[in-house]
């Protein structure tokens, strides 16, 4: 499979802050990839990033390339271009993002009518299509509708319904189910999923629920204060996680089944991103932690069959026993 | 029943819908014909989606609402209204912990003040006792002397609930109820409050009624557990009888929607459609129009919440009556 979107050595710094370090991080065309990480961890501000949405006075280094073309530095007129078209974004807070005084209907004809040139009648009839893809019930009715009128599930599938309306080869989902009940957001995973495997269109999930992202994803990128610690399959990755962070993630996760028992949690400390110079920035959190750890920043190693680990001690760590 | 702490019956409150001045004046029924009953030391969860009256019910059986019908009693007497001081007397004896912390704490007063509050509002011990019974409390929720003299934005989220929790335990109650403790939380932290919460239980015994969407968090925490919809309680029993073998459709949508790292994707019960309006309640059973297996019956008459076996099962569903002891998963 070809690279979509290629990220090298990105880094995004506000001011003294280092937000994201030097990541690497690729999508292939039609791939479902997730990015986990915790508040903080960098995980949203690299797609910000990566795309051109952060102010000018945010420090950006390295590059981004969809298929040939660099994105970073890449002149505003051609992100405008690339950014509702090729590559579309939609956030969590469904009910916020579409314009409150415009019918949900016209937002979308607009997008038609920008990114694709359609005229109104063209444009209503493609919105309509849309609307019945996402699966929102009595689509010609519905596109008269105001973002108040809809509630949070069917607001969120009139933002996917926009994403798509550019026809993108890449769609970031930033928490998409995050504010939305577990029903309605089974609902919505389900029709990420659909759409992403009928259009064949590259999906990037970003979410701190492990859950999520097993249900959707074929790979993961796991964050830790703004660097990437550990990728691989998803089914891999779970199994057996290398890293102690992904380990103590899916430890602090209870189940539905199994005995109950005392969860085995990672010790207070939000990740401050940048916050330690010197060593891994997960040691003090971390029960696995060698003297090394306090001095050496370990190095992101791949493995031959996909897994990447940034830790030191990653041989020694013991792979989670799976629960059947 | 014997030894219950808290016994509700036949709950009910009804909030007047503002339309416009033409408008037909109506109202929201957000908790509707609820009974409930918590033993001592015992933990209920409250699980339903956003609107179902969960947040509602927990007002209700602290006597903060007034309920439009029945009635709530506490240690065997009936709850005062909430502008008595009898009713005051009684909140020492029982505390709310709110789903926001930092909404929930004064933000110009140092932790270790917030956390002795209640012991100075309800005139317990000198300054020398409360101080070092503030003390005892922070460590308790594993807070240290320096984190009580920072003010609450000097504190992560995570050590917020912390002190939210400790200020709730200050004047050593019955009954704590926990309006969604976890859900603004990151994963790695909630993990630590869940332990927390589970710690407390087992030093204290005080008894919980824990609300929360996630069914993850419940079954870490609870012993029994109460699924609401639209205001009813449409199942109730034993945490893992109701979560490994649910017999309201209801409640088997919201488990099989709980998405699961370790075990391969099993046939997931999707629901159609949103969250019910509350303003908007069908007739009969009230899940009827979202529910996958609904019958004739089910679009005209109510079910009643009706025991099912000998541990302590309720549930509201005509098919789960119909088919009596054997559960609907089966199929």
């Amino acid at each position: 499979m070809r690279e979509l979107l290629t990220i090298e050595q990105l880094s995004v710094a506000f001011g003294e802050t280092r937000a994201v370090r030097s990541i690497d991080l690729q999508v292939r065309k039609g791939e479902a990839v997730g990015i986990i990480g915790e508040s903080g961890s960098g995980k949203s501000v690299t797609w910000l990033g990566a795309l051109g949405l952060l102010p000018p006075s945010v420090a950006i280094s390295g590059r981004v390339l969809l298929d040939d073309q660099e994105l970073l530095g890449a002149p505003a007129e051609r992100l405008w271009q690339i950014r509702g078209k090729r590559v579309a974004m939609i956030v969590q807070d469904a009910q916020s993002a579409p314009n409150p005084v415009l019918t949900v209907g016209r937002q979308i004809i607009e997008v038609l009518q920008l990114h694709r040139g359609m005229g109104e009648r063209a444009a209503r009839a493609e919105a309509k299509r849309l609307f019945d893809l996402v699966r929102i019930p009595d689509a010609e009715q519905r596109l008269k509708f105001y973002p108040h009128e809809l509630s949070g599930g069917q607001n969120q599938r009139v933002m996917i319904a926009m994403a798509l309306a550019g026809r993108p080869d890449l769609l970031i989902a930033d928490e998409p189910t995050t504010a939305l009940d577990v029903t309605v957001q089974a609902q919505i995973l389900d029709l990420l999923r659909d759409v992403q495997r009928e259009t064949a269109m590259a999906l990037v999930l970003i979410s701190h629920d492990l859950g999520v992202i097993a249900e959707v994803c074929s790979r993961a990128y796991v964050m830790y204060a703004g660097r990437i610690v550990e990728s691989g399959p998803v089914g891999d990755l779970f199994a057996t996680p290398c890293h102690p962070y992904t380990r103590s993630l899916l430890e602090a996760l209870p189940s539905l089944d199994g005995p109950l028992q005392r969860m085995n949690a990672v010790s207070e400390g939000t990740p401050g991103a940048g916050l330690s110079r010197h060593g891994c920035a997960f040691a003090p959190r971390c029960a696995d932690r060698a003297d090394l750890c306090g001095r050496v920043e370990p190095e992101l190693t791949a493995d031959l069959l996909g897994r990447r680990v940034a830790c030191v001690r990653a041989d020694h760590a013991r792979p989670l026993e799976v629960v059947a | 029943m014997k030894g219950a702490l808290l016994l509700a019956e036949g709950l009910a409150k009804a909030y007047p819908l503002r339309g416009g001045l033409f408008a037909r004046r109506s109202q929201i029924l957000a908790v509707n014909g609820v009974s409930v009953s918590l033993n001592k030391g015992e933990t209920l969860g409250l699980v339903g989606e956003s609107g179902c009256g969960k947040s509602t019910l927990g007002r209700l059986l602290l006597g903060l609402e007034k309920p439009d019908a029945g009635c709530v009693t506490f240690d065997n007497e009936v709850m005062p209204s909430s502008k008595a001081a009898a009713w005051r007397r009684l909140r020492a004896r029982m505390q709310l912990v709110y789903q926001d912390p930092l909404g929930a704490l004064d933000a110009r007063l140092s932790v270790a003040e917030q956390v002795g509050e209640p012991l100075v509002i309800h005139g317990i011990g000198g300054p020398a006792k409360r101080k070092a019974r503030v003390l005892a409390l922070l460590a308790l929720v594993g807070l240290s002397e320096q984190h009580g003299a920072r003010l609450p934005h000097e504190l992560s989220g995570g050590q917020r609930q912390r002190v939210v929790l400790a200020r709730a335990l200050a004047t050593s109650p019955d009954l704590l109820v926990c309006d969604e403790p976890i859900s603004a939380l990151d994963v790695s932290i909630q993990a630590q409050v869940i332990n927390l919460f589970m710690d407390i239980q087992q030093k204290f015994g005080v008894a919980m009624i824990f609300i929360s969407h996630d069914l993850r968090a419940i079954r870490q925490i609870s012993q029994r557990i109460a699924v609401m919809y639209l205001g009813r309680i449409v199942e109730e029993g034993i945490t893992d009888d109701i979560l490994h073998a649910p017999l309201h459709p209801y409640t088997r949508a919201l488990v099989s929607a709980v998405p699961e790292v370790r075990k391969p994707r099993a046939r997931r019960t999707i629901l159609a459609g949103d969250p019910p309006n509350p303003a908007d309640r069908p007739d009969g059973c009230e899940f009827h129009p979202r529910c996958p297996v609904a019958m004739s019956t089910c679009s005209n008459l109510k079910p009643l919440l009706l025991g099912s076996g000998s541990r302590g099962r309720k549930v509201a569903c005509h098919l789960a009556a119909a088919n009596a002891s054997q559960p609907l998963g089966a199929h």
